[in-house]
């Protein structure tokens, strides 16, 4: 074959970085990771949970966490996920998560949104009045007391549940479980496109329209 | 819905009524499943007998679905994969539970990889039994979650024809995939007069051709101004039946054209615009082009990194224009500057409206051109030494025409087809790409001769070691009487990894080397197909006439160059300009 080698070809010097952007190199940084949550509406059928956890799995999402309930419309499920990932990966996330057959709608929460987890703590039940105290300043409550041991709850922002773990290490934590943050938007928005707010099948016959 | 009166009887006796299955109610849920597929026009079916899929297999004895038996299910997934291919429709494959749905499990992912339509159908045991490691039990739909577009497990003998309605319109509805259905045999078994729904996709999946006016717009204007624009046809060009829009586009505006491997047959290779496939072993010019673009058009590719080598020299000085059906594929791997979602052909002419004038490309076009000059894609053929393979594929080509169908299996053999082989029609070259699986050549060219016309060739490049591992269908072919030229460019090795090992692991031949071959011309004659053998340049003409005249299965057993290699090459994760063109360049 004819033809100057590689390294005598012209050769454009342009670059573009581990996402595909090109690079402006006067401004070249590393893409910054942020915090989001995504809210995905979804047929409440069996395996539909495993299909989203599979998907971020093998896809190497930095998954937070991944909460699911049933919805007030039957058969319907709301997953609620948190990862931390760059823009480009939240946005992958979304489109693929966006494919799944079972996902009916999904969105991404702002930052007004209304989020909140619950954590039950098991601390050792030495000074029962200090970790009375300390619940009560966190808005929880106690659960199971015993000499030995107390059991307390406590739900709100997840920066209030790290305070609020930061704050019963003093007693000796002995077990804990948290659920990951749940989430809706606020007021009128809908969390999911769509998706119209207010109704429950207590209290309204009206089944909330998704096709909007 | 019907109200037939004894539907076994019905479809038993009368077998034009069961063609038209949705006027016949089914007896069961293996014959709604049946009624189903029959009423999405399935005419071929490739699959492998089993325990857990005998009712449905019981109820096609009385339908007009042509059923071939596949030596093994591997094989009815590959040959379903290139039926669709092919017919751009989706194939289906059937197996049993257990290791007969695993066995699938390469086909699948194949297909899935390629987005290539298909349905498989996959017995299970008994619900009852389901979770209980029963015999040849195994979490089919858990299995193959990952690599298919969605699977299905059905639960009830009166939905299950819905489902598998569902499931076949699914896999070749937006982007194409495989789908799944997972059968428990009280399923299949069970009770039913409902017939099936006609197939419908779940109108939630049905994606909007149409794409948004402004990226449109946004699009055309960054084409318009570009000065060295390119085109880059990927599979989604060919899968989306988009190739008259493509061609018109590309010559309209005296763009010229790249394609990816998955996107040969979009463009005509002999058209002057034309710089073949670009990637690892794509062409010199063609690689040159994607370094030098200033706009690269890309359509229904999902770059791929054996296109793009490294993601940060690709096209580094590009607007990127990518237009896809799936919003999922848009920056993916390289961020897209133009995002188009919708349909290729759709978008293609949304272009062609929106676009008020020509770039202006005339140097660039030049350049392209100085590069195919270049850089030419040619060989040495010296009369004394053992033949080159490229030199096998093109007297196939030339003895064929413009409707002959190539398949392969992978490794070099599938690079020199790729190569050298002058494709100018869609749905030609039948290939595995994506997942790269080594024995896709025989059983894709069985789906590909029961897919095609009687009158077009169906020639299968395949290498010693592909040929090997899915050597088994040769049984099919024969008993079939199908009409499929093997070539086995054989040179006694797993060729791509000995020049792997040649590159990069100084030499070093650990189990590439097949000094144990058989001798597959006579092999072939004990399957009851027949064999010829090439082992000088004077042999090749002869041979090449001989086994495309025959009629029936035939196996060229082609004693290549045993030193030869794939040329031009794109190191894994290099630059796509800096092509190595022999191997001390690399």
């Amino acid at each position: 074959m004819a033809g100057p080698r590689p390294d005598e070809r012209p050769q454009p010097t342009a670059r573009r970085n581990a996402q595909g952007i090109r690079i402006d190199p006067d401004a070249e940084a590393e893409p910054a990771q942020r915090t989001a949550v995504i809210s995905a509406l979804v047929d409440h059928e069996p395996g539909v949970l495993s299909r989203v956890s599979g998907l971020f799995s093998r896809r190497q999402f930095n998954i937070e966490s991944l909460t699911v309930g049933p919805t007030t419309v039957e058969g319907h499920a709301r997953i609620t996920l948190v990862i931390h990932e760059t823009e480009p990966g939240i946005d992958q996330a979304k489109k693929q998560l966006g494919k799944l057959k079972p996902v009916i709608a999904l969105g991404e929460l702002g930052d007004n949104a209304v989020r909140s987890e619950l954590v039950l703590l098991k601390v050792r039940g030495d000074e029962p009045d200090k970790v009375h105290a300390i619940t009560e300043m966190y808005e929880g409550r106690t659960l199971d007391a015993g000499p030995r041991t107390i059991t307390v709850e406590i739900t709100g922002h997840e920066r209030k549940i790290d305070d609020a773990v930061d704050a019963f290490r003093q007693f000796g934590i002995i077990e804990i479980s948290r659920t990951g943050q749940t989430a809706l938007e606020r007021g009128d928005s809908p969390t999911t496109p769509g998706e119209e707010p207010g109704h429950s099948a207590a209290t309204d016959d009206a089944t909330p329209n998704y096709d909007d | 819905m019907s109200e037939s009166a004894n539907p076994a009887a019905d479809a038993a006796e009368d077998e034009e009524a069961s063609a038209d299955a949705t006027t016949v109610a089914p007896a069961n849920g293996a014959a709604a499943v049946v009624a189903a597929l029959e009423s999405a026009d399935v005419e071929t079916a490739f699959g492998v007998q089993g325990g857990a899929i005998m009712p449905v297999y019981d109820a096609l004895y009385s339908s007009s679905i042509e059923h071939v038996t596949m030596a093994h299910e591997q094989g009815a997934a590959h040959a379903a994969d290139a039926y669709g291919v092919v017919t751009g429709t989706p194939g289906v494959c059937l197996a049993t539970s257990g290791p007969g749905a695993t066995n699938l499990v390469t086909g699948i992912a194949d297909a899935s990889m390629d987005s290539d339509a298909m349905l498989a159908l996959t017995g299970q045991v008994p619900s009852h039994m389901v979770g209980s490691d029963a015999f040849q039990e195994t979490d089919t739909t858990g299995v193959t979650a990952p690599i298919t577009k969605h699977n299905y497990f059905a639960s009830d003998s009166k939905t299950v024809g819905d489902v598998v309605g569902e499931a076949f319109a699914l896999a070749e509805v937006g982007r194409p995939g495989p789908t799944l259905v997972d059968l428990p045999k009280d399923v299949s078994f069970g009770e039913t007069d409902r017939a099936p729904k006609l197939p419908e996709a779940p109108a939630r999946s049905k994606p909007d051709p149409e794409a948004d006016a402004e990226e449109v717009e946004a699009a055309a204007s960054v084409i318009e101004r570009a000065e060295k624009p390119l085109c880059l046809f990927g599979g989604g060009v060919v899968k989306g039946d988009a190739t008259d829009e493509a061609r018109a586009f590309a010559r309209e505006h005296g763009i010229p054209v790249v394609t990816t491997m998955p996107g040969i047959g979009s463009f005509p290779e002999d058209d002057d615009l034309c710089l073949s496939w670009a990637g690892m072993h794509g062409t010199g010019y063609a690689n040159m082009a994607i370094s030098h673009t200033d706009c690269l058009i890309a359509v229904g590719t999902r770059f791929d990194d054996r296109l793009t080598g490294g993601v940060d020299t690709f096209a580094p000085g590009a607007d990127v224009v990518h237009v896809d059906i799936d919003p999922a594929e848009i920056s993916k791997n390289v961020h897209a500057d133009y995002p188009v979602v919708g349909d290729a052909g759709t978008v293609l002419e949304q272009l062609e409206v929106a676009m008020e004038r020509s770039p202006d490309a005339k140097e660039w076009c030049e350049q392209c051109t100085a590069w195919r000059e270049e850089y030419p894609m040619d060989y040495a053929v010296d009369a004394d030494e053992p033949v080159k393979p490229q030199f096998v594929v093109e007297a196939f080509d030339a003895a064929t025409g413009d409707d002959a169908i190539v398949t392969t299996g992978v490794g070099q053999h599938q690079m020199w087809a790729a190569q050298y082989w002058t494709f100018t029609e869609p749905r030609t070259f039948v290939s595995s790409h994506g997942l790269g699986t080594m024995g896709y050549g025989l059983p894709g060219a069985i789906g590909a001769r029961l897919a095609a016309d009687d009158d077009r060739e169906i020639v299968c490049f395949d290498g010693d070691g592909s040929f090997l591992m899915t050597i088994q269908e040769l049984s099919v072919a024969v008993r079939e009487n199908l009409d499929i030229t093997v070539v086995v460019l054989n040179n006694e090795y797993i060729g791509m990894v000995r020049q792997w090992q040649d590159a990069f692991f100084e030499g070093r031949h650990m189990a590439s080397e097949y000094d144990w071959m058989p001798e597959f011309d006579k092999l072939a004659e004990a399957f009851g197909a027949r064999g010829f053998r090439i082992d000088s340049y004077d042999e090749v003409a002869d041979v090449v006439g001989e086994a495309l005249a025959y009629d029936g299965p035939s196996v060229v057993d082609a004693h290549i160059d045993p030193r030869e290699n794939v040329y031009p090459m794109v190191s894994s994760g290099g630059a796509n300009g800096e092509f190595a063109l022999t191997e001390d360049q690399l």
